[in-house]
């Protein structure tokens, strides 16, 4: 599982710069005022010099990716034959045989995906900020001691637990079913969302809070009313990162799905692999490049929460 | 009151409790495990609890159909003798060790030249990251499957001046090295931890060390290492507890067996194939147990080390 993702241990150290946007916004804009009054040759030089290697580790970074869909555009001996990207002609039909070369129509996995990644966005978003609101903002006996597990939980390797998990879905008949996949995320065991929620929630002025509480309201209506309706942008980038990991998870598919029916696209995908004579490389190549286009589109209008859910948490 | 509030929400309330909040304090209980619930359910029976039985288990004979079986030690003595572990430990620590210092290198490279007000920056971003999204994904595995064959992309590149490349993934000797490739190509999450801390080193160290006439290089030792350390630091712990744990690229490019010879076994494949390839639970929770204690003494490791080459500011 490369999509697991840890954060700091001491949410107070602050290292990558949680919660102090207001510190990295001013030496920013002294930069970038220097910038556009530099004028000298020097600079102007050192400037195409960055173009230069930035553009050139740009392209060989996403060259391969391009490549991919145009060798999915082409015929399929031409794939181990032209390292180029220029396209004669444009082959639909790998996306039509791919489409079809599984048991299931490739859209059959990619609703089955759907379910689960609506699933467990369903479920972070309820169960972290549940207990986010909880650490962030309650006073309760043991705190300190469970917020420190917590934390704890986010650097455990998935592996520690999946066996006995395993076992415990499989008594309960739940294997070759989405349950697995998802109540898991319905009981917060994504704790790196709840430490996202809680720095976040801690960034939000108390005086709200006190105001609706001397109003007569409660803890659920707080969290409800107030809270959550201004926690809006650490719910979209939890909504974005469990999106992504979600969809690109192999490892709990593998394990809990093994009925090709419920097989989600990752686990479609490689049973397409294994089941593939080395003629279908251009059908393979546009499957999978269909299995990335959500992941793509979620990248470009969701990009300024992933961003800054990175910087905030270290999250990968 | 609000500045007051506001510090101790920075500072994560450790000044001293107003009246209001002491008045607060324990009437909070109920309210709190009620918001906790789903938590607290999901650490006993999805974390916890499985983590007590996965230790239990790695002391037992289990293979699911027969109730487990008390072997004491038994697991861990056959982990001494078993020369396919070994290896697959050898193949995740290489991969680890050499992959996650190359990322950082390339990261840290990258958001050096990407800082400072260049043109573009946010377009350049952009493309330096998507990798990290999509490098996950058995999608991108297949595509390295194919980059990195006989007949592949970069074979392909290759022969166009007239190199004729080994078959990089069927190679025992290159294999991994093709995986640590995908590895280094996913910097894009920690360049982006790296461009945020840039951000908070005060452009004032520099123009006072121009003042003194210091080199770039010199200033980049002695302003930004310091200063960017403890995210140095911080990439540095996440990405190596990350990384032990990878599985994805090496199962799905080395088609779920290691191969070629075991090159590519990592840890995790082996632990895999014990547990829901053999069935073989009882070891494979051992190995589990094992990894965790690998992670967490490198972790503890890092911490250690840390203290003599990690700069904090305050």
């Amino acid at each position: 599982m490369t999509t697991d993702l840890q954060t700091l241990p001491a949410p107070d150290k602050n290292t990558a710069g949680a919660g102090k946007p207001t510190n990295h916004r001013k030496p920013k804009k002294v930069r970038e005022s220097r910038g556009t009054l530099a004028f000298s040759r020097k600079q102007r030089t050192k400037a195409l010099g960055k173009h230069a290697i930035l553009i050139l580790a740009g392209a060989l970074m996403i060259y391969p990716l391009l490549w991919m869909i145009a060798s999915s555009l082409r015929p399929n001996d031409l794939i181990f034959r032209d390292p180029g990207l220029w396209l004669n002609s444009l082959e639909m039909s790998n996306y039509t045989d791919g489409w079809s070369a599984l048991t299931h129509p490739f859209g059959h996995y990619m609703l089955n995906s759907a379910i689960v990644v609506i699933g467990s966005i369903l479920g972070n978003l309820i169960s972290c900020s549940m207990a986010a609101y909880a650490f962030a903002r309650l006073q309760f006996t043991g705190k300190k001691l469970f917020f420190g597990i917590m934390l704890l939980t986010i650097m455990l390797p998935f592996h520690v637990v999946i066996v006995p998990q395993y076992i415990l879905f499989s008594q309960i008949g739940w294997v070759n079913t989405f349950w697995p996949l998802i109540v898991p995320k319905l009981l917060a065991t994504d704790a790196f969302f709840i430490f996202l929620m809680v720095q976040f929630i801690r960034g939000i002025p108390k005086d709200l809070d006190e105001a609706a509480r001397i109003d007569g309201a409660g803890h659920p209506r707080i969290f409800l009313r107030v809270i959550l309706p201004l926690m809006v942008p650490a719910l979209a980038t939890t909504t974005i990162f469990t999106f992504i990991w979600t969809w690109n998870d192999f490892f709990g598919a593998l394990i809990y799905l093994t009925d090709p029916d419920m097989f989600t696209v990752p686990v479609a995908l490689r049973a397409f692999v294994d089941s593939q004579s080395a003629t279908s490389w251009g059908s393979l190549f546009a499957m999978s490049i269909v299995s990335l286009l959500p992941v793509f589109l979620v990248f470009l209008f969701g990009q300024r929460f992933l961003i800054k859910g990175i910087a905030t948490t270290g999250i990968k | 009151m609000s500045a007051m509030s506001e510090l101790s929400t920075l500072k994560g309330r450790k000044g001293p409790m107003t009246a209001a909040e002491k008045k607060a304090n324990g009437r909070d209980n109920k309210a709190a495990y009620i918001f906790l619930l789903p938590w607290l359910v999901g650490l006993v029976a999805i974390t916890v609890g499985p983590m007590l039985m996965s230790l239990y288990l790695s002391f037992t004979d289990y293979n699911l159909l027969q109730p487990p079986e008390w072997v004491g030690l038994d697991n861990f003595i056959r982990m001494l003798g078993d020369a396919r572990l070994h290896n697959s430990l050898a193949v995740t620590f290489t991969y680890v060790f050499v992959g996650v210092p190359l990322q950082l290198a390339v990261a840290l490279l990258i958001a050096l030249v990407l800082d400072k007000g260049l043109r573009g920056l946010p377009f350049y971003r952009s493309v330096f990251y998507l990798p990290s999204l999509l490098g996950g994904s058995v999608a991108i595995a297949i595509l390295w499957k194919q980059i990195f064959g006989t007949t592949g992309l970069v074979n392909q590149a290759l022969a166009m001046f007239g190199i004729q490349g080994p078959g990089w993934i069927s190679d025992p000797s290159t294999a991994l090295s093709s995986i640590i490739l995908l590895h280094v190509w996913t910097f894009g999450a920690p360049m982006i931890i790296f461009l945020a801390g840039l951000r908070q080193i005060p452009v004032m160290y520099y123009e006072a060390a121009k003042v003194d006439g210091a080199s770039t290089l010199q200033q980049f030792r002695k302003i930004t290492l310091p200063m960017l350390s403890p995210i140095i630091f911080f990439n540095l712990v996440l990405q190596i507890i990350g990384s032990f744990q990878s599985f994805t690229q090496a199962f799905i490019v080395s088609g779920g067996n290691g191969g070629p010879s075991d090159s590519t076994m990592f840890f995790t494949l082996y632990l895999y194939q014990k547990g829901f390839g053999q069935f073989d639970m009882g070891y494979a929770s051992a190995m589990a147990w094992f990894l965790l204690v690998i992670i967490g003494v490198f972790t503890a490791i890092n911490f250690i080390a840390s203290k003599y080459w990690v700069f904090y500011d305050d």
